[in-house]
């Protein structure tokens, strides 16, 4: 389904992926695990093409999107629920929710994924009208994963939707994405720092640091590994 | 009472023209965050196109001077907004990326670029400006409070308020103007093609200020290379004033601005006309460092 072959990224002169590879197959949740500044969130910026990377390649479902710009690589089939949520912070829940929407024209599939969103998040639809920027941390998790659900991707790339968030509101949003990927198919890419979390619904994990992926193996293999309990799972 | 209405008409006649040009300072500057020092110029681009296609007509063919006007101001909406967009392409584009103060450079090179070209295409003496706007037999002049280019002045713009207003509010692309401004990064992620929605912003707001510019140079009756600089930077302080991002911030920002200005010239002093529009700038940036209608960001994180 995607597939990154050793991209190089880099900010000005510093570099923050220094070729980086991974594959993620149809179907799969795959996790990316790492510390503060590991080059997490530049990895998805990297494929969604807002920060194109300087070298190597990333290719989705067969095609090299590498260096298009962001809005094709949406109409390819991914979206990305960036890193701290980027709620429209003026536009109301339901206006958040039909820009995500944007390049659709299908109307009636766009009211039954509205319907589901709503389903998958009750909260949201008593909040419909609600200012953005005015919701919860939690509420606003909610919204910004249901604004990328309606674009219909094929591919979500969540960036640590545990971040500042109470641990049961992190095991209801957590159960959510393994149910989009369970009924609608929607194959996941998460970025966490929660790799507890993260392994506990993945199918396999990467580790990440520094910019190289130093590890990659099975979830369970990985939770079993001494130094990925060392360093990430803090036990 | 009768003096005190017709300053209120002249400062409603000049905030009109503030907003049609503040319009493009406040859309430009809610994108992409950059003070286009060059708008002003597109206004007074707009008036010279009028003059020329006006002139053209007037002279070659019969036709009706209301009709010379429709379609001279399609020419200076057309031709400004090209120039916006042109602008906008080889001055800001490649500055994308580039700290905010290297674009503001541009922008001032810019301004200085069309300037000069238009003093050389032209000359710098003010040239005369035949108005095309027909009398309203409703009005006799001398009689009436108000003139006639007066009251276009006023309804015009107040028609451009309401068609921006339903652009914004109601189209995809307005929607797309609107999240772009929240987040750029974001708007992207939702598959809004930001480059698009740029480019449209100085087509809109280069439109609007080349209707100002072509209400203007009828209402004045000539004009020069110059109108757009004291004008941009008066727009620009109507914008500020306002709350610069706001689109109804800029509308309001120009009427206090137009009001202050009329008021002022007519009570206190005419000479220091000009200076009102600082003075004013000042008391409200103390009082609301935001401007009358710019908000503090309501974002949580
Ligand atoms: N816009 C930027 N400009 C310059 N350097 C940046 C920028 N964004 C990230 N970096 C640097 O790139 C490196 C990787 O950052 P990145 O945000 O991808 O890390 P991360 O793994 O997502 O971290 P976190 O868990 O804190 O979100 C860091 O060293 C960071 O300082
Ligand atoms: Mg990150």
């Amino acid at each position: 389904m995607l597939k990154v072959d050793n991209i190089h990224t880099y900010y000005g002169n510093i570099q923050a992926l220094k070729g980086i590879s991974l594959e993620v197959n149809k179907g799969e949740i795959i996790c990316l695990i790492g510390a503060n500044g590991a080059g997490k969130s530049t990895t998805l910026m990297s494929i969604s093409g807002i920060e194109p990377p300087r070298s190597g390649t990333v290719i989705l479902e067969g095609i090299d999107i590498t260096g298009m710009p962001p809005h094709k690589i949406v109409t390819m089939g991914m979206s990305q629920v960036p890193e701290g949520r980027r709620i429209f912070p003026q536009l109301t829940v339901l206006e958040n929710l039909d820009m995500g929407a944007y390049l659709r024209t299908d109307k009636e599939e766009m009211k039954r994924d509205l319907e589901y969103v709503f389903e998958l998040f009750p909260i949201l639809s008593q909040r419909r009208h609600q200012i953005g920027g005015t919701l919860s941390g939690g509420e606003q998790q909610m919204l910004a994963i249901s604004r990328a659900l309606m674009a219909k991707p094929r591919i979500l790339l969540l960036d640590e939707p545990s971040l500042g968030l109470a641990p049961l509101i992190v095991q209801q949003i957590f159960g959510i994405i393994v149910r989009i990927n369970k009924e609608q198919g929607t194959t996941i890419f998460l970025v966490e720092q929660n790799a507890n979390m993260a392994l506990k619904i993945a199918d396999r994990g990467y580790v990440l640091q520094n910019g190289i992926i130093v590890k990659t193996d099975t979830s369970s293999a990985l939770m079993a590994d001494e130094e990925v309990k060392n360093a990430y799972l803090g036990v | 009472m009768k003096y005190f209405l017709q300053l209120v008409l002249a400062g409603l006649t000049k905030g009109s023209i503030y907003a049609l040009i503040a319009l493009g300072y406040t859309m430009v500057y809610g994108i992409i965050k950059l003070i286009n020092f060059a708008h002003g110029e597109i206004y007074m681009i707009g008036a010279f196109t009028a003059l020329i296609i006006g002139g053209v007509l007037q002279i070659t063919t019969g036709l009706p001077p209301v009709t010379i006007l429709f379609i001279s101001l399609a020419a200076a909406i057309f031709f400004s907004a090209g120039y916006g967009v042109t602008m906008e392409n080889i001055a800001y584009k490649p500055l994308r990326k580039a700290p905010r103060l290297t674009a503001l450079i541009s922008a001032i090179g810019m301004s200085l670029v069309l300037q000069n070209y238009v003093l050389l295409a032209q000359t710098s003496d003010f040239l005369p400006f035949r108005s095309m706007i027909p009398n309203f037999s409703f009005l006799i002049p001398g009689k009436s409070l108000v003139t006639t280019t007066q009251l276009v002045i006023m309804i015009t713009t107040v028609v451009v308020m309401i068609f921006l207003t339903i652009l914004i509010k109601f189209t995809r692309m307005g929607k797309a103007m609107r999240a772009t401004s929240q987040d750029k990064v974001m708007a992207q992620l939702v598959g809004i093609d930001i480059n698009k929605v740029i480019t449209f912003t100085f087509a809109i707001g280069s439109a609007t200020a080349a209707i100002g510019g072509v209400l203007i140079a009828n209402h004045m009756g000539q004009i020069n290379f110059y109108i757009g600089f004291l004008a941009g930077i008066k727009a620009f302080v109507a914008a500020v004033l306002g709350g610069i991002g706001s689109i109804p911030g800029a509308v309001l920002g120009s009427f206090v601005l137009g009001m202050a200005e009329s008021f002022g010239a007519g009570y206190i002093s005419s000479a220091y006309e000009d200076a009102f529009a600082f003075v004013i700038l000042i008391i409200i940036l103390i009082i609301k460092p935001s401007g009358l209608m710019g908000r503090n960001e309501i974002e949580k994180v």
